[in-house]
């Protein structure tokens, strides 16, 4: 198991979701499968590059796992701008 | 019923095939491979070298992805093809008629040129049974000499060392690369290769493999010295596997030359992927590459021509992001001009079309451990090396993919200096305010 952020609360989860998602660049991806190795809770971060689509997945814990490790720069995290907080 | 035949499973193959199944639901189709693993990710294999994900990682599809294709997959090699009768022939596994015929043959490794590299212990890594072959040997080996430039060699450098061998690494010139890198950017991956461990020896060239009882146990240089050592591993280029085409007299040139629709000079008989060279109507040149991602849009586009539809293959800058001895690296467009003795044919994860440069400008800001360095032209920026900080990889990848108009921006852009990476953020934020990058997301 990876070991991400135990510090991260599920309030804080559920607000991150709320304001941003992991997006792949399928350009980039060679599918090596890094993404989803890595995922604590194995979420298939691998398929959503070969399709194309935003890891919009209730279970992401938005840890960065997948981020961090990819060696081709593939993902990202993104705001979905559709929720401004009022403190930016 | 029209009746499709791919040969090859690798990229572009499997992804004529998914492409072929949802445009013609009720086609026959027909995968004929030779590679005992069928579908897997190439480019992975290096990451399986060094101990970053298990063997079974490296499998794309699963059990349901291929019953939903519905293809006839014959394992066999095929030994000869006849455009004139629409046959292809599988050896001792018979033959099959075909109404359209897609070559994904891919690339193998150029073997080294020196007496003794059939001996055991000489390696280089095409497939998941090299990778497999390398991993069994590095159990047992001590030391190894790595051979060649580009990315494979460092590739098969950094497994090697991951696993506890003793690396050697033998380049031709004075530096890494020199055929797409600048100098400071090669020393930039040499100073990390050795702070790794592996011991680099500039000058050098391999005379001949020595072995013992078939098995490898030095190499003698041209300098006369011999060097003890149990595994030699080999990253010098590949080269397109393009016999089944020439035996069947299809035009070849470095690779099997094809048409914008991907379509070879023989009738129904389509190309694809590392073994084709396709034609780019723009520039009117002819270029191989060996990257994951264009081989799939060629695997795209020539199931589209071979069912019928006439759309055109329109080749965007070749852009390859990988980890270099630890270092992210981008290099995207035209970077380069230089000359390459380590590598004598392309090597694999790279672009022909990186060493193709018009009139530009060199622009480049480094740090001890950044670089970026800009290729700017007349009227856009035509390639780019990020190393190290990949805050502008993305976006210079996009600036140059739609060639975007630099000209409001150009003498900024040339008098940045330490500001250069704000000016380029600056042009893409504007850009992409104002709606670019929409029509080219694919």
């Amino acid at each position: 198991m990876s070991n991400f952020s135990p510090h991260r609360t599920e309030s804080k989860r559920y607000e991150v979701l709320a304001t941003g998602h992991v997006v792949p660049e399928a350009s980039r991806c060679v599918q090596c499968g890094i993404c989803m190795f890595n995922c604590p809770i194995g979420i298939d971060v691998r398929r959503h590059a070969w399709l194309g689509r935003h890891v919009e997945d209730s279970y992401c814990l938005t840890c960065g796992e997948c981020v961090r490790r990819c060696p081709r720069g593939v993902l990202r995290f993104e705001r979905t701008e559709l929720f401004q907080r009022g403190d930016e | 019923m029209t009746h499709y035949v791919i040969v090859g499973t690798g990229v572009a193959g499997i992804t004529a095939a998914a492409s072929l199944r949802s445009l013609e639901p009720g086609s026959e189709i027909t995968l004929v491979g030779e590679d005992p693993h069928g579908f897997y990710s190439r480019p992975g294999l290096a990451y399986y070298l060094t101990d970053e994900i298990p063997e079974k990682q490296l499998s794309i599809y699963n059990k349901k992805d291929w019953q939903t294709l519905k293809l006839r997959y014959v394992r066999a090699r095929a030994t000869r093809l006849d455009p004139a009768s629409r046959r292809l022939e599988l050896g001792s596994a018979g033959a099959l008629s075909y109404d359209r015929l897609l070559l994904a043959t891919g690339s193998r490794a150029v073997p080294l040129p020196v007496p003794g590299a059939e001996l055991q212990g000489v390696v280089s890594l095409d497939d998941l049974e090299d990778a497999r072959r390398i991993l069994a040997l590095a159990r047992r080996a001590r030391t190894a000499v790595v051979i060649g430039g580009g990315v494979i060699a460092v590739e098969l450098l950094e497994g090697l060392l991951q696993r506890g061998v003793e690396v050697h690494y033998f380049l031709r010139g004075e530096r890494y690369w020199p055929g797409v890198l600048e100098e400071k950017e090669s020393r930039l991956i040499e100073r990390r290769l050795a702070e790794h461990g592996a011991r680099l020896h500039f000058h050098t060239q391999a005379a001949e493999i020595l072995g013992r009882g078939g098995k490898v146990n030095a190499v003698l240089t041209r300098n006369g010295e011999r060097l003890r050592c149990d595994l030699v591993a080999a990253g010098i280029g590949v080269q397109p596997r393009m016999d089944l085409a020439r035996a069947a007299g299809i035009a070849t040139d470095r690779g099997i030359l094809t048409d914008q629709y991907l379509q070879t000079n023989a009738a129904n008989v389509f190309a694809a992927g590392d073994c084709a060279q396709v034609l780019d109507p723009v520039t009117g040149n002819a270029s191989l590459d060996t990257l994951w991602h264009p081989a799939r849009m060629q695997g795209l586009a020539a199931a589209r021509n071979m069912a019928g539809q006439q759309l055109p293959f329109r080749p965007g800058p070749a852009v390859n992001v990988l980890r270099l001895a630890g270092v992210m690296t981008t290099i995207a467009g035209a970077v380069a001009s230089g000359r390459d003795e380590d590598l004598v044919n392309v090597a694999r994860g790279s672009s022909e079309t990186w060493r193709q440069l018009p009139n530009s400008i060199a622009m480049e800001i480094s740090s001890d451990v950044s670089i970026l360095r800009l290729m700017v032209g007349e009227d856009a920026l035509l390639g780019a090396v990020v190393m190290g900080e990949q805050k502008l990889s993305l976006p210079l990848q996009e600036l140059i993919s739609a060639r975007v108009d630099i000209a409001p921006v150009r003498t900024k852009l040339l008098q940045a200096g330490k500001r250069l990476g704000d000016v380029v953020l600056d042009l893409w934020s504007d850009w992409k305010a104002a709606g670019g990058g929409h029509e080219t997301q694919q």
